[in-house]
């Protein structure tokens, strides 16, 4: 198995992701690795291959988005939406990550070692997003299924409107959001916490972390309540 | 959609980069906003507290900025001596004199009708065009302005910049008047705004207008995006950042 080098300074983001999207030409290909990334939109989208990808630099809006068994690392900082929609696969930002991050993903991992932004996993559909540091406010919206672990702290309204995803924070809520509710953990979150960071490979107790989840109380309409929707 | 961006220079002897470094800058949000852009420019205002700098522009092409300069000069007034001196690039000109706007503005109006007034000030010149911001950079060579700080946009709706700039005539601190803004303003915005001595950045409290900074020991550089900074030296050093909702920073020329 071989590893390609594409340096950006010399081709453009399409090339790279019509090789990316080739699987007779990604047969012998275990790695490719990209070079002066300088914040390019959409690199890295709508793999379906299991190869690595690394990305060394910052990157821009929508990387690895749409991901598919492939293991795509960010050495830098990475834009609005990474991984956003993601199915399967590992996404790795060593840097901080922007709004949206792990938007949708109904599958695979998303670690962030720095901070997200606002709307972290909003709509998220069934993928674990473990995040080093804090998240912005907004972060799980919607959230239908899948996990977060957030190691610092949220801004507002986690968990807003949250379906069956479930959140794990150590830090500080700043506030919870409509029909979020902090729950006593469970030997079963325990042990959900304590393989997310294992995936991380970060060393925290899992013991200081709490779990946020829905109330469950916006999942039927409420005719007598009809003012706080 | 449209693009921002901002930079001060920290050291005086970096200040003739100035143009040089913003002009990639500038392109790299083309994609934001490719059919026109603009720039403020601020200088070291003159040591003669009389003298004010017009930014004029003739999107007609038709003005001979030489010929009104002189103009000007051999005007008559009861009451005040003209000074004036002027240097033009394209359809854009910067006038230095000591006229005041009321007597200054009426007459443009009179006999230079084409001429819009983009800005009076001390330290500010400013720029606009419609075009690719590649072509209006290189129209009026903003790659050789020189100056301590400078705020640049690719299309832009500037209306908010009104009450800004009424609050601080009415005299608020740039601080003030950007929390009031906050209370004031209903829409998404990123505000990217320069004064004489002051560059200030502040995201409205649901932040989904973009913003990044880049800081190292020489500059502080502001985009809607990375790709605009990427070229910047020292760039992989820098200490970079997407500003918190509502978390306002100002630095000092």
């Amino acid at each position: 198995m071989e590893s390609v080098t594409f340096d950006l300074a010399n081709t453009t983001v399409r090339q790279i992701n019509s090789f990316l999207h080739d699987r007779d030409k990604l047969r012998h290909v275990s790695l490719v690795k990209i070079l002066n990334p300088n914040g390019a939109h959409n690199l890295a989208c709508g793999i379906d291959s299991p190869i690595a990808v690394e990305i060394h630099g910052h990157a821009g809006y929508y990387v690895a988005g749409m991901n598919q068994q492939a293991r795509v690392t960010v050495f830098g900082n990475a834009g609005t939406g990474t991984a956003e929609n993601m199915m399967s696969g590992l996404v790795h930002i060593k840097g901080y990550a922007s709004g949206n991050a792990g938007a949708s993903a109904h599958g695979g991992t998303l670690i962030i070692d720095g901070s997200a932004g606002l709307r972290c996993g909003i709509s998220l559909k069934g993928a674990d997003i473990i995040v080093g540091g804090s998240v912005g406010s907004f972060s799980a919206f919607m959230a239908q299924a899948g996990r977060i672990l957030i190691c610092g702290d949220a801004g507002d309204a986690l968990g807003d409107s949250l379906y069956e995803a479930v959140i794990y924070i150590k830090g500080e809520i700043k506030s919870l959001g409509a029909d979020a509710q902090i729950e006593p953990m469970q030997e079963s979150d325990y042990q959900a916490v304590a393989e997310l960071l294992s995936k991380a490979g970060w060393d925290h107790d899992p013991q200081a972390f709490k779990r946020v989840a829905s109330a469950k109380q916006l999942y039927h309409w409420n005719a007598n309540a009809s003012k706080e929707y | 959609m449209c693009g921002i961006v901002g930079l001060l220079i920290k050291k005086p002897e970096l200040q003739p980069h100035l143009g040089e470094w913003l002009v990639p800058m500038l392109e790299g949000m083309a994609e934001r906003g490719p059919d026109s852009a603009g720039l403020a420019l601020f200088r070291k205002p003159s040591a003669n507290g009389q003298i004010k700098k017009y930014s004029l522009f003739d999107p007609t092409g038709q003005v001979r900025w030489q010929e009104l300069l002189e103009h000007l000069k051999n005007r008559q007034y009861a009451e005040t001596a003209v000074s004036a001196s002027l240097t033009s690039q394209a359809n854009h000109a910067i006038l230095h004199t000591n006229l005041e706007p009321p007597i200054l503005k009426p007459w443009l109006a009179e006999h230079y009708p084409a001429v819009y007034v983009l800005s009076v000030g001390r330290a500010i010149e400013l720029y606009k065009d419609v075009g690719s911001p590649r072509a209006i950079a290189q129209k009026y060579q903003f790659h050789k302005l020189a100056g301590s700080h400078a705020v640049g946009h690719t299309r832009m709706a500037t209306e908010s910049c009104k009450f800004l700039e009424w609050r601080l005539r009415e005299g608020d601190d740039l601080a003030t008047a950007l929390a009031k803004g906050a209370k004031e303003f209903d829409g998404f915005y990123t505000f990217l705004m320069g004064t004489g001595d002051q560059l200030a950045l502040v995201r409205d409290a649901f932040a989904c207008k973009p913003a990044v900074v880049a800081e190292t020991e020489d500059y502080v550089a502001i985009a809607s995006e990375f790709r605009s900074l990427a070229h910047l030296p020292h760039i992989n050093d820098a200490h970079i950042f997407e500003p918190a909702p509502e978390e306002l920073h100002i630095w000092k020329a």
